[in-house]
This record gives structure tokens, C-alpha cells and sequence, in this order.
């Protein structure tokens, strides 16, 4: 417990929020930029179905996510059988480890759209020209097309995290309610107003939204910087 | 600069299709000796063959080597970074987060032990950007960028360098300059050149030979002077027939420059490139008159004595005659029909061509 303003909030539902935020930002960057790369490139009629899938969380209501996620990730179902083959113990509903997985799903298209878009924009014959100098693919992808795309990454990565850290449903549905592992922020609020603890609702609130209002400055301030510079 | 000097061939058929169009090359083998120039209308596939050559798009098919390299065969292709090429893109396409240093660099640092770059100073000083190496290269002009996409791809010493349409985002001045530099470049380093325009006065001063173009087909393959010789040649525009004679220049004689062919001289009022021994000139065929006596009271001063090969009637009552120099160039002259007939010109016939105005093809 620590008193902010003389109001004592517990500090674990904060720290555990950052930690699952940090961690779904980094597995989205790094499972999302094959993915966002792959899709810029296809110019087939799939990557229609594609952008749908990945866009589906924007749309869909975090409980339906977290619903279907709660059932496949259930602790007797193929997959967290199938992780128990590599000696996984635990598992992965009501745990932070499950929060983590879901918030991946949940925050998938705020890494990989922003990405798919600053990839499409690289200029194709750029990377034409690098294969001319012998630069194999992957040679082209750092050195080329991942440069040109640094504000791509850098939306990505703040999206991921900010977006992540204002999840209610999902974690709710999935990481239910567990003090200290699976609490976050914004379902600490809840139980605060739950229990008319309106004090430190308030806390926790104005601190979201001072958070947000920053977060979302720091991307318009990188758009319009970058924006100018690379291109 | 010692290189072996036995040309290899670029041969095969290439397939390709990108929306609607397809590109069906049909058999080709081309030598791959100075300057090879595709050439036709834009939408003739000039580009898509260019690019079906360098390996650069993957929907690519049939068959193409070069030499005893095998770079396509069916589906199976021959990476572009494993065929040795250098590429010169419409727009430069140079690395915008890189400075002109990086950029001339990024391919050096890529080449296998055993090939050696050519030395940097020597290719950057020709190419004349050796004061802007340390620019980021948002900041050069088009003529600039264009210079740095020349020397970057050199710079790797390529087996065969592709340029499609280097010149056409240039304004007049700097396509003047460029063309010198690139035939400077092309007589210096003896690198192969695939060479795409559509401009037929790229053409004259830079082919050695002319594969052209049309819808998606490659038509004919033919030398400069072949592609000339013809009357429907597809290098004529709204200008008529033109003549490109070479020849050896010489030291200035009051105020004029001669060019020599055979036993023919030219006189030149202006000749810039004053440092080259071989030049070529563009004659205009409706520029030459006919005269079955050397004339000497006249003004026009270049006489060229010649025969007539080929006498082609024209629309509106014109005459095209082609004519063989005593050095076996042809030339064109055109008269009218009227004309034709008062001399009473006939094939073999010897006789004397005036041409009114020349010009060092640019």
C-alpha cells in the first residue's frame, strides 16, 4: 500500500499492468513485423481476409475474445496439453502468463497496422535496388526496409503498450480477478467503485487518463516528426 | 583497364505476366558488347523484359542464360543478388536514409572475396560527385542523384549493367550531360549495357545494337546501322529518315572542325567533345541535296562524293535515295519525285550529296 494525496492504493495492480504491457509489446513487435511484412508484400485477394482477421479486435466485444480464448486455453484443452509435451506446468487461464496471451490477441491489430502501412510505403524499387548490390532478403529487410519504417515501430510499440494497459474485458474474462496476479488497473477501478471506494477510483482513473492523454500526444508528436523526415 | 575481351551472350525466352499484360519474348541472344538498346513505345515491355532479366520479379518464366551461367530456368530462377548485374532505376532509387557515401557503399561492402570493386576516387571522380559524398541525397538534384545510381552500380564492376531510361526525369540540359558521361563511361570501363529508351536520339548516339520492342515481343535485333539503313525504321519520328555517319575528328582549321570518313570530310562549326578521336554524326535525309557534279560556287561546303544503293518513293510526292559513302556508310537524302526525275536518277549511279547542316548526335 502506498498513499498518493493521502488516499492509500495497493501499487501491484500498477506494476503488474506495466509488466503485462511491456511483455505483449514486445512478443506483438516481434511476432508482428513477419506478419505485417508478409501482408504488405501479398498482393493476392487473401490478404483481404487477412486485414479482417487481424482487425477483428478492434471490432469484436473483448468478451467475445476473451470467451473463446477462456475455452481454448482452458487447462484441458489442446493447447495447454500440448504445451505440458514441453514441460510447461501451470496454466494459462487466470494467470499472468494467460493475460500476456490474451493481450497479444487482443491488441494485435494496434502493432501489426501501423506496421503493414509504413512497410507498404518502402518503395518496392528500393528493395530492388538493394537485391542489384547482392543484399539477400533478410539484408534488405534491416537495412532497408526496417530504417524507412522506424516511425512504423515506434507507433506500433506505443499503440501496443497504451492499448494494452486500458484492456478491461479480456482480462476479465480470462485473467479474472486474482489480487496480485492477474489485478490490473482498470479492473482495480472497477472493484473500487464496486465497493464505493470512489477515492481511490478517482486516483486511478485521473492517473489513466493523464497516462493516455500522454501517450496519444507522443504518437501525433512522432507522426508529424518522422512524418517530415523519412520518405 | 584489362578485361577479357570475349563478348558472352544473353540468350533464352522469357515469359511473364503483371495484370494484363504479358511479356512473351520469344528467342532471343543478344552479345553483350557496348551499348544494347531496348527500345520501343511506352507499354512495349521494355521494363518488364529488363526486369525478367535481372531476376527481379519472381513471377518470371522460361529459360535465360548468360555465358555458361544458367539464370532461369522454368520456375527456377537465379537470385538477382547471385547474377553479378548492376541496375540503374528511371529515378536513381537511391537510399533516402543513407548519405551518397553509404549509398556508393552499400553494395561494396556486399561483394564476395575474390571480386574486387573498382577503385572509389577513380569512379567517383569521373562521375563528378566527389564533393558531395558526405550529402544526404534528398539534397541533389536529379542530374546528381542519377550520377551517384551510375557510380554505385560501377562501383561493383557488374558483368552486365541495366539502366531503364536513366535520362527521362532529367531536364534537357543534364540529359546532354549525362549522355557524354554515360558513352564516356561505357568506352572506359567496356561493361555490357542493356539500355532502355524511347528516345531515338538516345539511340543513335549510344547503340551498338537495337532490340525492339512491341507489344510485349521482342520484333527484331539489328545494329545501329542495319536499323538505319531501313526506310521505315522505327528510330524515325515526325523528322523524317536520319543518317548517322562515325567518324574521326580532327584539329580545328579555320574555325571548323573536320570529320574524317574515309576519303569524305565533314566540316564541323561546333564540336564539344573535343577530347574524343571518334565521333558521330546526325544527318537529317530531307538536310541533304543531290548534285551529279561536285559543286564549287556554293556556300554549302560539305560535299560528299556517293552512290546510290536504293531509290524508295514517299508520300507526298517525295523521294527517299540511300546512298553509300566510299567508306560503305549509308546515307539518306530526301528529294522530291520532281527532282528524282530531272536528274534522272537511277540505282549505281555516282554522284555528289550537299548536306546543309550537321550535327554531333545528343
Amino acid at each position: 500500500m502506498v498513499e498518493i494525496f493521502g488516499i492509500a492504493v495497493s501499487m501491484d495492480p500498477i506494476w503488474l499492468t506495466l509488466e503485462v504491457a511491456g511483455w505483449t509489446t514486445l512478443i506483438l513487435l516481434l511476432l508482428g513485423t513477419p506478419l505485417a511484412w508478409w501482408m504488405a508484400r501479398l498482393q493476392s485477394s487473401s490478404k483481404i481476409v487477412l486485414e479482417a482477421l487481424v482487425a477483428l479486435p478492434l471490432v469484436l466485444p473483448p468478451t467475445v475474445l476473451g470467451f473463446y480464448l477462456l475455452i481454448i486455453l482452458n487447462p484441458n484443452g489442446y493447447v495447454t496439453e500440448f504445451l505440458r509435451l514441453f514441460g510447461f506446468e501451470g496454466q494459462l487461464t487466470f494467470s499472468k502468463t494467460g493475460l500476456i496471451v490474451g493481450s497479444v490477441f487482443y491488441s494485435l491489430p494496434f502493432a501489426v497496422q501501423p506496421l503493414m502501412h509504413a512497410f507498404e510505403a518502402v518503395p518496392q524499387k528500393l528493395l530492388d535496388a538493394a537485391a542489384t548490390m547482392r543484399a539477400n532478403a533478410f539484408d534488405r529487410f534491416f537495412t532497408i526496409a526496417m530504417p524507412l519504417s522506424q516511425r512504423g515501430f515506434l507507433v506500433a510499440a506505443t499503440l501496443t503498450f497504451a492499448h494494452t494497459i486500458g484492456e478491461f474485458g479480456v482480462v476479465l474474462m480470462l485473467g479474472g480477478n486474482v489480487p496480485g496476479e492477474t489485478r490490473m488497473v482498470s479492473i482495480d477501478i472497477f472493484d473500487h467503485v464496486e465497493s464505493l471506494e470512489y477515492d481511490q477510483a478517482h486516483l486511478l482513473s485521473a492517473m489513466m487518463l493523464i497516462f493516455s492523454l500522454c501517450v496519444l500526444m507522443l504518437v501525433y508528436a512522432l507522426n508529424r516528426r518522422f512524418g517530415v523526415k523519412v520518405g | 583497364m584489362m578485361t577479357e575481351q570475349t563478348t558472352h551472350y544473353l540468350r533464352g525466352r522469357l515469359q511473364l505476366e503483371l495484370g494484363n499484360f504479358k511479356l512473351e519474348s520469344g528467342e532471343f541472344n543478344l552479345p553483350m558488347q557496348g551499348v544494347t538498346v531496348l527500345f520501343g513505345r511506352s507499354g512495349s515491355g521494355k521494363s518488364t523484359l529488363l526486369r525478367a532479366i535481372s531476376g527481379l520479379d519472381k513471377n518470371t518464366r522460361g529459360e535465360l542464360s548468360f555465358g555458361d551461367e544458367l539464370w532461369q530456368r522454368g520456375k527456377k530462377s537465379l537470385a538477382t543478388q547471385k547474377r553479378h548485374i548492376g541496375f540503374v532505376f528511371q529515378d536513381a532509387a537511391l537510399f533516402p536514409h543513407m548519405t551518397v557515401r553509404q549509398n556508393l557503399l552499400y553494395g561494396v561492402k556486399r561483394l564476395p572475396k575474390g571480386i574486387e570493386a573498382a577503385d572509389f576516387d577513380e569512379i567517383v571522380g569521373r562521375v563528378g560527385i566527389a564533393d558531395k559524398l558526405d550529402r544526404g541525397v534528398n539534397f541533389l538534384s536529379g542530374g546528381e542523384k542519377q550520377r551517384v545510381a551510375i557510380a554505385r552500380a560501377l562501383l561493383l564492376r557488374p558483368q552486365i549493367l541495366c539502366m531503364d531510361e536513366p535520362l527521362s526525369a532529367l531536364d534537357w540540359r543534364s540529359k546532354a550531360e549525362m549522355l557524354t558521361l554515360i558513352e564516356e563511361l561505357v568506352a572506359a570501363y567496356q561493361i555490357p549495357v542493356l539500355y532502355i529508351t524511347h528516345a531515338p536520339a538516345e539511340v543513335e548516339r549510344l547503340a551498338q545494337n537495337i532490340v525492339f520492342m512491341k507489344a510485349g515481343r521482342i520484333e527484331r535485333v539489328e545494329s545501329l546501322q542495319e536499323a538505319l539503313s531501313r526506310a521505315d525504321s522505327p528510330l524515325f519520328d515526325d523528322e523524317g529518315a536520319v543518317s548517322v555517319l562515325q567518324g574521326r575528328i580532327e584539329s580545328e582549321e579555320r574555325g571548323l572542325h573536320p570529320v574524317v570518313f574515309g576519303e569524305n570530310r565533314l566540316w564541323l562549326s561546333e564540336a564539344s567533345t573535343a577530347d574524343k578521336k571518334t565521333v558521330r554524326v546526325r544527318v537529317l535525309a530531307k538536310d541533304v541535296s543531290l548534285s551529279l557534279s561536285d559543286p564549287e560556287h556554293l556556300s554549302i561546303i560539305n560535299h560528299l562524293s556517293a552512290k546510290i544503293l536504293e531509290l524508295i518513293p514517299e508520300k507526298k510526292h517525295r523521294m527517299l535515295v540511300r546512298l553509300q559513302l566510299n567508306d560503305g556508310q549509308k546515307l539518306f537524302a530526301e528529294i522530291t519525285q520532281f527532282s528524282a526525275e530531272r536528274l534522272g536518277l537511277e540505282v549505281g549511279q555516282e554522284l555528289f550529296a550537299l548536306i546543309k547542316s550537321v550535327a554531333l548526335t545528343e
